[in-house]
């Protein structure tokens, strides 16, 4: 009992602490392979607290809309955390069916911020949302097929459990298609966190942004929220892969995994160019086929 | 990890190759891959031996002759005659990329639908065998088909090859000497293949060639 809670708290201590230093991560191991020495460890959390305490500004044309898209967004991926095990085997919160409640928070928080990109009526950030829903309605099937594969795998369908100790005693039996499904995982990771190769978060020129685009008319603690908002989903859904990458590791490791995953995604960004826009359509359905190839092997696995 | 999650994790490394040559773009990619793809499956057979009981001194020859062959040989004269030839070095699809990808994909399902029925003779090393067998095949012939150049008909050739040596090993507890020769045949098409194919792009450069020296003088050689 003690022990949960004690979960609990780690837990909750980890979404609030946690999502910057995965950016501080990437951003060190991006500057490392430039050469460079890179902002400080704390640089993240230095911008949101300047921004935290800015005012912000807000454009005439816009309606209420535009000051709810980073409040929603950042509730949703809030509350989908919360059902999402980090530290330990289980969740802070759960309860049977609750991986379609996260698939769906994370949609609703891409609806907030889309919503409130085209309020600005701004063309640029209606081109933004335009691509932000095109790669995630192509990501979206891949993370609904990997659960769906690991509900079948587990006979679970919250995520807490499917995620726990079931998934660590069929580990032996469905190891190919559990990295398949980490494999899925991770391309979707790089689209919903806008990524290099999807999206390239350090861009300068509108016309190429995706996600950064989006925010482009939010400032100060709106702006915070978004840039928060964004680092917690990379926390949430490099959690779940965690979990289905390595489920027999103690639960230390996998909280120290978690920086390392940002430090992959960041030798990602730095060795890898984007892709072309028309080439993205390929790379996510090769995750969604990674994702269907598990499936198979995992009903296979049920009848042999 | 035991030697039948060794098996598995190879055979779906197998299918991901099959998919991945689906979407390469890059002549030379797709061929290392192809090259991966041998390498995965040569030791199958000897841990398909050692899973049945003893493993025996040709096990290990014929693992040597298959990487020897298939690994460095078939993949190095592909490479060289992409770079001597000059070809250009991206695939020409008649059917995309991610086209390809999803028919690829249902190729896959279907051989898991009637694959995934069939049972081996003896005993399976694998519950895999069948559908990564029958889905390497037809990737293989979707490959084939669906490229336009000479050499891409033979990485394709090649895939299919893979595939049969798959299906083979279905066969290894019952009677090992058999897919033994089996496994040699193959290496010997395929030298034979490589060769007629190889001989025809040569020719095809000598074409080409000739147009250059019309206009450039001496071309390379």
């Amino acid at each position: 009992m003690i022990a949960r809670v004690l979960h609990i708290l780690l837990d909750l201590a980890l979404i609030v602490a946690l999502p910057p230093m995965l950016i501080a991560v990437i951003w060190k191991v991006k500057a490392w392979f430039g050469g460079r020495d890179g902002p400080g460890w704390m640089q993240p959390y230095r911008d949101l607290r300047k921004l935290w305490n800015k005012s912000a500004v807000y454009s005439r044309t816009t309606t209420w809309v535009f000051r709810a898209g980073p409040v929603v967004n950042l509730a949703a991926l809030g509350t989908a955390a919360l059902l999402v095990p980090i530290s330990g085997t289980a969740a802070v919160a759960g309860f049977p069916g609750d991986l379609i409640v996260v698939a769906y928070l994370l949609a609703l928080g891409k609806m907030a911020t889309v919503l409130a990109a085209l309020d600005t009526g701004s063309s640029f950030e209606g081109m933004g949302a335009a691509r932000e829903i095109t790669f995630g309605a192509m990501a979206e099937p891949t993370l609904f097929v990997a659960l769906a594969a690991l509900a079948i795998a587990t006979g679970q369908l919250r995520l807490g459990a499917m995620l726990g100790p079931v998934l660590a005693a069929a580990w032996p039996g469905m190891m190919p298609a559990s990295l398949l499904i980490a494999a899925a995982l991770f391309i979707v990771m790089l689209t919903e966190c806008s990524r290099i190769p999807v999206d390239d978060p350090t861009t300068h020129l509108e016309l190429t942004m995706v996600h950064e685009v989006m925010v482009l008319d939010h400032g100060g603690p709106e702006l915070a929220m978004a840039t928060f908002a964004a680092a917690l989903k990379l926390l949430l859904l490099g959690s779940i892969l965690l979990h289905v990458a390595m489920p027999l590791a103690p639960w230390p490791m996998k909280v120290v995994a978690l920086p390392l995953l940002a430090a992959v995604v960041g030798v990602v960004e730095s060795t890898m160019a984007r892709l072309r826009l028309y080439r993205v359509p390929l790379l996510l359905g090769s995750a969604l086929v990674l994702a269907g190839l598990a499936a198979l092997l995992v009903t296979m696995g049920g009848k042999a | 990890m035991d030697l039948q999650t060794a098996i598995d994790g190879a055979l779906v490394m197998v299918l991901l190759l099959d998919l991945g040559l689906l979407t390469l773009g890059r002549l030379a990619t797709a061929i290392k891959a192809l090259a991966l793809q041998c390498l995965v499956l040569a030791p199958l057979p000897l841990a398909a031996e050692a899973m049945h009981g003893s493993v025996g001194g040709h096990g290990w020859l014929i693992l040597g002759a298959t990487i020897g062959l298939k690994v460095f040989l078939i993949p190095w004269v592909l490479l060289r005659a992409i770079r001597t030839g000059e070809i250009h070095r991206e695939i020409e699809p008649l059917v995309g990329f991610t086209a390809s990808l999803a028919i690829g994909a249902g190729l896959l399902a279907v051989a898991f639908a009637v694959g995934g029925g069939m049972r081996a003779p003896g005993l399976s090393i694998s519950p895999l065998l069948a559908p990564a067998g029958l889905g390497t095949v037809a990737i293989g012939l979707l490959i084939m088909i669906s490229r336009v150049k000479a050499i891409t008909q033979v990485v394709g050739y090649l895939v299919v090859e893979n595939g049969v040596y798959i299906f083979g090993l279905l066969l290894v507890g019952r009677m090992p000497a058999l897919v033994e020769m089996g496994i040699l045949l193959d290496l010997f098409v395929a030298v034979f293949i490589m060769a007629i194919v190889v001989h025809h792009i040569r020719r095809t450069f000598d074409h080409i060639d000739t147009h250059l020296l019309g206009g450039n003088g001496e071309a390379s050689s």
